[in-house]
């Protein structure tokens, strides 16, 4: 099963590659993996969205717990949450699929970012299911380039 | 006053207690040698080679608990350390190794002895370093020590750019005291789970405790002898656990897992409540998983959340120092009775019969086994034996009844050759008036001998009881029970005369090649307080390590000496190592 494991860790250098170095050596799956510092410029935040059985999970949380920058490891698909991810995909734009992309545009309240003589640049945020039902969308033959940024996310409740 | 960081280094390692220190001087940390250079407090023991200042430092640590520490240059100083530093972590020993770096302006440019230390060790340390700022210092010392030392014990690295040893401020104020947002180890046991552990014990009918290595290095022994007693409950330990609970006591039914004892495999597998004590479930312990005590719930009491669970699902989960939860297990059970076990006993009073250590003597040869009886006899029980890897290791632990905790140091977790002898100079220094035993074979030996050298210049006499029976023993027994007597390189051609090479480093060099000569030669090795003696005993090439739990089979599945044919395995148990 799919899980979002998010990881509060001293900003120090080398704390991804701990992280990262974990899951390598122990054989644990990363689907995606985003990092950047908090409010509190001394932590960063991590969230690793990884897929396996419910024993796996459960290693992967106390692995993480064990390495000694992490302060706190949440399993975020446990409790009530938010998550979202922000794709840029560029598209081929000419006078016969406009319509057509701007209509999927509008269908899942994109952004268009930047437009060229003949190219596009789409924003989108979501759950990462929806990023893949717009992509699916899009005719694929168009698609130039796709950007990802793996899902961050974060609990709904006041935690303790 | 100003003082350099080196100087800084050296004030804190002061700090923390350290009284030796393991090392081999390099380009990197000759501001550091310098520092040491000018005090009298630490005493540094200057190797042959960093793995060994590494083994040295860890068996200095598993006699004394005191965390070893080991100083080694940039590049191949800090790379030649790492098996040693990799031996600690998977036995969790308490070590801090402080490797210099190239000055912090050449970092990443692939200067002359550069390697990514940090990234090198990450794997096997419990955390590292890399220190950029000479304010940082001394509380990097304090946070490595709190690391390595409590919680679940690991090797922690310092690495240390040499421009940081050199820039000079003033003399930083020592912290007393260390507190990690993010590292706050859990000591006590939860209550709940207390509770519930005592309804499964009170109510167990054929229960066990398998105590491991956690009970030695968590200090929790004196607990478990007495958590033990007030049971009466049988006890078996694992490899690094042997001497936590005394082995000539009669509760004790030996070790446990490939090469434990009938009784305590048999045990295992039959019983209906295992007590897991600082022990973590490791593959040499359990053999096939799928067949792992079948009947048996499972209390799991351990420092580290992460190895509950890892490998067994256990019943009732307990993180927390071992001797803590011991102490509150004690005073739980205290007024309570347990279930009647005497029919239990009388069943493990059968499998206790089978003798299954007995082995065949045979005129004219040295067996193996007979050579750690006479060690055991001579030094009454009472030395520290160290030993290599291999064939030796088994019989060590099996025929050497250890009563007493950290007087058993072996390289358990990643079965590192070349162990024995440094950790044995590492023991020696720690315990000057003990007798210290190295027990090796000739493979394992020649992996270190330049640490002979070492032991000269500080006057560490051990004794080394070589079983050279001119095989990689271990290898030659997987190989005639599993790859049909095809001994592929684990004969052993054109060994060196190892008396003339301990005579060569100025010690002494015993040969026995005779049963009759073995127990006087062992007499006067030992009667040699001051030298180093090694005694290389030629044992018999054919014997090999029973009982036996072939891979793949289960703890009922074990072969006995000369009573069951040759040993075999299937395909998936090939697989495994």
């Amino acid at each position: 099963m799919r899980h979002i494991i998010s990881v509060l860790l001293e900003n120090e250098a080398g704390a991804l590659s701990r992280v990262a170095g974990l899951f390598s050596a122990r054989g644990f799956n990363i689907e995606s993996l985003t990092v950047a510092a908090t409010n509190d410029e001394t932590l960063s935040r991590m969230t690793i969205v990884s897929v396996g059985n419910d024993g796996i999970i459960e290693q992967i949380v106390k692995q993480l717990d064990k390495l000694i920058d992490v302060v706190k490891v949440t399993d975020l698909t446990a409790t009530e949450h938010i998550e979202r991810e922000l794709l840029l995909v560029k598209v081929d734009v000419d006078q016969n699929t406009q319509a057509d992309i701007d209509k999927q545009i509008d269908e899942f309240s994109a952004k268009i970012v930047d437009v060229s003589e003949d190219t596009y640049v789409i924003e989108l945020a979501g759950k990462s299911r929806k990023i893949n039902e717009f992509l699916d969308s899009l005719d694929a033959s168009k698609i130039l380039e796709v950007s990802r940024t793996g899902v961050t996310g974060v609990c709904q409740r006041r935690e303790s | 006053m100003k003082l350099n960081g080196a100087q800084i280094l050296v004030n804190s390692l002061h700090r923390e207690g350290v009284d030796h220190i393991f090392g081999y001087p390099g380009g990197a940390v000759l501001h550091i040698y310098d520092a040491l250079d000018s005090q009298d407090d630490i005493m540094h023991i200057l190797v042959r080679h960093e793995q060994g200042a590494a083994h040295a430092a860890d068996g200095y640590a598993r006699a004394s608990g005191k965390p070893g520490v080991v100083l080694v240059t940039s590049g191949p100083g800090i790379t030649n350390a790492v098996t040693g530093i990799a031996t600690a972590y998977m036995d969790s020993i308490p070590m801090v190794v402080i490797s210099g770096q190239v000055p912090s302006p050449l970092i990443g440019n692939d200067a002359f002895q550069e390697v990514d230390a940090v990234g090198i060790t990450r794997s096997c340390v419990k955390h590292n370093f890399l220190i950029k700022d000479i304010n940082k210092i001394s509380s990097t010392i304090k946070k490595a020590f709190h690391i390595a030392t409590t919680g679940r014990p690991g090797p922690v690295l310092i690495d240390i750019p040499k421009d940081i040893t050199i820039a000079q401020v003033d003399e930083p104020t020592y912290a007393d005291t260390i507190d990690m947002r993010s590292y706050q180890p859990v000591v006590k046991g939860d209550s709940g789970q207390i509770s519930k552990a005592v309804d499964l014990i009170i109510g167990a009918k054929q229960p066990i405790i398998y105590a491991g290595g956690g009970c030695v290095i968590g200090n929790a022994y004196q607990e478990l002898r007495e958590f033990t007693r007030q049971l009466n409950f049988p006890i078996t330990q694992t490899l690094m656990g042997l001497g936590a609970y005394p082995a000539n006591d009669e509760l004790f039914l030996g070790m446990l897992g490939m090469h434990g004892t009938y009784e305590a495999n048999m045990a295992m597998h039959d019983s209906d409540c295992v007590i897991a004590l600082g022990a973590r479930f490791d593959d040499r312990i359990t053999a096939n998983i799928d067949k792992f005590c079948p009947t048996a719930k499972i209390i799991h009491i351990d420092i580290d959340p992460s190895s509950i669970g890892k490998n067994v699902a256990v019943d009732v989960a307990i993180v927390g120092e071992v001797k803590m939860v011991l102490q509150d297990l004690i005073s739980a059970l205290k007024d309570k009775k347990t279930a009647d076990i005497s029919t239990w006993w009388s069943l493990i009073a059968k499998w206790r019969s089978v003798d299954s250590l007995a082995y065949k003597t045979k005129e004219g040869v040295i067996k193996p086994q007979t050579v750690i009886e006479t060690l055991y006899e001579i030094t009454k029980g009472k030395a520290i034996v160290t030993s290599d890897v291999g064939q030796h290791q088994m019989w060590a632990a099996q025929y050497y009844h250890f009563d007493e905790p950290r007087r058993w140091i072996n390289s358990g977790g990643l079965g590192t050759m070349g162990f024995g002898l440094p950790a044995a100079m590492g023991a020696k220094l720690a315990f000057p008036d003990m007798d210290v035993a190295c027990v090796t074979g000739e493979g394992s030996i020649q992996m270190m001998t330049q640490e002979l050298s070492t032991m000269l210049q500080y006057n560490t006499p051990v004794k080394i009881i070589n079983l050279n029976n001119g095989y990689l023993g271990m290898v030659r027994q997987w190989q005639e029970f599993f790859y049909e007597k095809r001994y592929a390189m684990s004969y052993m051609e054109a060994l060196p005369d190892f008396v003339k090479l301990s005579e060569s480093y100025g010690h002494i060099g015993i040969k026995v090649e005779k049963e009759d000569d073995l127990k006087p030669a062992m007499i006067e090795a030992f009667k040699q307080k001051d030298r180093t003696v090694f005694l290389d005993i030629l044992t018999d090439p054919s014997e090999n390590v029973f009982p036996m739990i072939p891979s793949g089979a289960g703890h009922n599945e074990m072969l006995l000496a000369g009573r069951d044919k040759m040993a075999s395995t299937n395909d998936e148990g090939l697989n495994l190592v």
